[in-house]
């Protein structure tokens, strides 16, 4: 297989061709099935979301949205995760130009912004039930944990599955394998970055004014 | 694996179509909605139904700059067939919401 560079002779053949993470078919199928199951965990988050706005003013007695957030723990929350959403971004497009190194740092830098926003949620959440609110406190705050505890499982998972996809990019390069496997994690995280923006909108900050 | 004696030299495969820009767009985009959401919240200028529809349009834009700019949800193999899956599920996610919304709504039937 020869080297693609100056063997092509316009550009906008390069542009025509696929990218590396569709060169195969079974790879294409692969990130086909990946687009399939974000939409299935996007209703898993719908009925998640649905129980929140019913059950978010049923606060027996306990704790009230607008008392328990603290407000720049989720701001710092959302930057970061939104920070990550970019960088993993840049290590799809990095993956796309075959530069197997730079796609490393990227999804290292992706990981550890993704720890650093499981951290702060952590905190947040060890915190709420120090001060009483727990899971089985009111109806409000089974909804909230259950939603915004999903949320950080995925990430959490997220983080475990990048990992291993970081040891695969150093070890075999940017193959059309890894380049697929580059390819649906960075859409993973990006959709846990949609779900968050509604999680930030529909609890957080509707949760500082109703 | 084949592929893992192919290590190092680039597979021959196309480029894609868009530049870093469109992340850059997108983040800097993402950050400004994020920034005018929490305005709309702290500056207090605004209460109760309208502002949550505000931030709610917010919520809308700051996706589509996920899903355009960052996961180019109309790109890939052939046909976006896969965005009518992910279509699907937004459409769904409303009818639940609103639906158990609405549904709720009458108190005497369902307390």
């Amino acid at each position: 297989m020869s080297i693609m560079t100056l063997e092509r002779p316009r550009a906008h053949e390069d542009a025509e061709a696929k990218t590396i993470e569709y060169s195969q078919p079974s790879e294409s199928l692969k990130i086909f099935g990946f687009w399939l199951f974000l939409a299935t965990d996007m209703l898993l988050f719908a009925c998640l979301f649905a129980t929140y706005v019913l059950l978010h003013t049923h606060t027996a007695g306990g704790p009230t949205a607008r008392t328990l957030f603290d407000v720049p723990g989720f701001e710092a929350e959302t930057f970061i995760l939104l920070t990550s959403s970019f960088t993993g971004g840049i290590a799809t497009y990095e993956m796309q130009h075959q530069r197997s190194k730079s796609v490393a740092v990227w999804l290292f830098i992706t990981i550890l912004l993704g720890l650093a926003f499981i951290g702060l949620e952590v905190q947040e959440f060890i915190h709420d039930v120090h001060i009483g609110a727990t899971m089985s406190t009111s109806a409000f705050l089974s909804a909230f944990f259950t939603l915004v505890g999903t949320h950080g499982c995925h990430v959490s998972l997220g983080i475990v599955w990048m990992a291993a996809i970081l040891i695969q990019v150093l070890r075999w390069g940017i193959t059309p394998q890894t380049a697929r496997k580059v390819f649906n994690v960075g859409l993973y995280w990006h959709f846990l970055d949609v779900v968050w923006v509604f999680i930030f909108t529909v609890v957080y900050l509707t949760g500082m004014v109703m | 694996m084949q592929a893992h004696m192919e290590m190092g030299k680039p597979v021959q495969a196309g480029k894609p179509q868009h530049g870093i820009g469109q992340y850059v767009l997108g983040y800097v985009l993402s950050v400004v909605l994020t920034l005018a959401a929490l305005w709309a919240v702290f500056a207090h200028g605004l209460h109760g139904g309208p502002l949550v529809l505000i931030l709610l349009a917010l919520a809308v834009l700051q996706i589509g700059v996920q899903l355009f700019l960052f996961m180019h949800i109309t790109k890939g193999d052939g046909p976006p067939v896969h965005s009518l899956a992910i279509a699907m599920a937004f459409f769904f996610t409303v009818v639940f919401v609103a639906g158990s919304l609405w549904a709720m709504s009458f108190h005497y039937m369902v307390a």
